[in-house]
């Protein structure tokens, strides 16, 4: 029998007696960081494509959110930190090594590229919208001559965006839950597929909507593989990687995690776009409600379970 | 120069006054700690062994709290001693996160705190303050670059370990053992 106490006492708030300094802040910018990621990145691709008239709701009604969600996303990161009047510092410095630190530089570059983006589109998607001084409306023409321009960064960076959601987690050695290369991937496919649930929401034109409803249940397939791979990876690994996995399976975790993301926020979903696709009629709103809230959930149990990960000495 | 401590876990006796010397002397405030003792027991009465470590930020080598942190706030200073500048900090938790030792937690004022081997005490030749009031004498603290040092000659002549060395961190913290 080997047993471990603090002969010292220590009850630090958040960390003792597992950490949890990172609360519902975090998950609820990692979604939407994903969402903004997978909606800009549909938007660029297709314009690159030059689908932008077939493709409606994705390169036009769509991101007429992301600056919206990015900006919530960016105030959700503002409530996380302790020391908030200092945040500005963040932008006095450039750290490579940082992952937090190029993160905040990517937001930097991509919010202002998708207000740009929703700019050029506003009037089209709102026809009654009125820029009101001449020189927005020569800016506005500007920026709709050279959209194709904006559409390769846009798309360039949202992948970084979308990766960088799982990097933040995965660049933590300490929290053998997170750290694995396969989170970035796992989250970037994540938040296209959350992305592509919007569309399909925004969407009136049945053509787009079976488009974006094969993108997703791809991606849907991709994720679960993904899944798969990142339980397999952890136990072929240490003992602190086999206890992480095992918070998934048979731990704390397990019930939630197969309930709400594998279960409801994956295979269900992807069972209806395939009944969709077969021609039944399913109400286009319920897989799209439960592939956003798998994802949400996903991103919860994540921040959350990976705190409870360390190693063991 | 190369600053680090070892800790001799055959003379401690686990009377927590580094902990009690560390709060009063950096003004820790009321519910935090910067260093704690830890108690290891293994096995079941006959056969039982003790373990105590007074144990605190390891001042990495590799520090993946300097790596991890946005801003630069913390950074090594010399001697390789990891520091957090207050008015850097803006409290983002990425280096809380980052160090599978938990040394570091998040003051109520805001910034990111944890043990700085007493710098303002080093600076003018003193011992931290646990090394100071220890009972037992049972901590090192010193040059490990200089090979007439105390702390180098204890390590020749005894068996040590560092915790977590799995983690790549490179702690500079060494267990008597």
């Amino acid at each position: 029998m080997k047993e471990e106490l603090f002969a010292s006492g220590r009850n630090i708030p958040n960390i003792d007696p597992y950490l949890n300094i990172w609360h519902w802040q975090i998950p609820i910018y990692l979604f939407l960081g994903g969402v903004a990621a997978g909606i800009l990145f549909f938007a660029g691709v297709f314009t690159i494509l030059g689908k932008e008239n077939k493709m409606s709701a994705t390169v036009k009604k769509a991101p007429l959110l992301v600056p919206f969600l990015l900006i919530f996303g960016l105030f959700m990161l503002f409530l996380d930190l302790k020391h908030k009047l200092f945040f500005w510092q963040l932008y006095t410095t450039i750290r490579l090594e940082s992952p937090m630190g190029w993160g905040a530089w990517v937001l930097m570059i991509i919010t202002p590229i998708s207000i740009l983006w929703s700019a050029s589109y506003v009037r089209e998607v709102f026809p009654n919208w009125d820029w009101k001084y001449d020189f927005l409306k020569t800016f506005e023409a500007w920026l709709i001559k050279y959209r194709l321009w904006i559409a390769w960064p846009m798309a360039v960076y949202a992948v970084i965006l979308g990766i960088y959601t799982g990097i933040l987690l995965s660049a933590f050695n300490a929290r053998p839950l997170w750290n694995t290369s396969i989170l970035g991937p796992l989250f970037l496919v994540s938040g296209m597929s959350t992305a592509a649930a919007v569309i399909i929401m925004l969407s009136k034109d049945h053509k787009e909507r079976k488009i974006m409803g094969r993108i997703d249940l791809l991606l849907i397939v991709i994720e679960l593989f993904f899944i798969v791979h990142l339980l397999m990876g952890f136990l072929a690994g240490s003992e602190a990687q086999i206890n992480a996995a095992n918070l998934f399976l048979g731990g704390k975790f397990t019930a939630p995690f197969f309930t709400f993301v594998v279960l409801l926020g994956l295979i269900f979903p992807a069972l209806l776009e395939i009944f969709e696709l077969k021609g039944y009629k399913v109400p286009i709103y319920i897989p799209a409600i439960l592939v956003l809230l798998g994802g949400l959930i996903f991103r919860f149990l994540m921040v959350e379970a990976g705190q409870l990960t360390r190693y063991l000495y | 120069m190369r600053y680090g401590m070892a800790i001799d876990t055959r003379k401690c006796v686990g009377c927590s006054d580094c902990v009690v010397a560390c709060q009063t002397e950096n003004n820790v405030p009321i519910g935090f700690c910067r260093d704690w003792v830890v108690e290891v027991v293994d096995g079941t009465y006959p056969n039982v062994s003790i373990e105590l470590r007074s144990e605190r930020c390891n001042h990495c080598a590799n520090s993946p709290c300097v790596r991890c942190c946005p801003t630069g706030a913390s950074h090594f200073e010399d001697g390789g001693i990891v520091l957090v500048e207050h008015n850097k900090c803006i409290g983002c938790g990425a280096c809380i996160e980052a160090c599978p030792y938990d040394a570091r937690y998040s003051h109520p004022d805001g910034y990111v705190d944890k043990c700085t081997f007493c710098i303002h005490r080093v600076r003018e030749g003193n011992n931290p303050a646990c090394v100071s009031v220890c009972p037992t004498s049972c901590m090192y603290f010193g040059d490990l670059d200089d090979q007439n040092s105390k702390i180098v000659n204890v390590l020749k002549n005894r068996k040590f370990k560092s915790l977590a060395p799995e983690a790549g961190t490179k702690p500079q913290i060494f267990y008597l053992v």
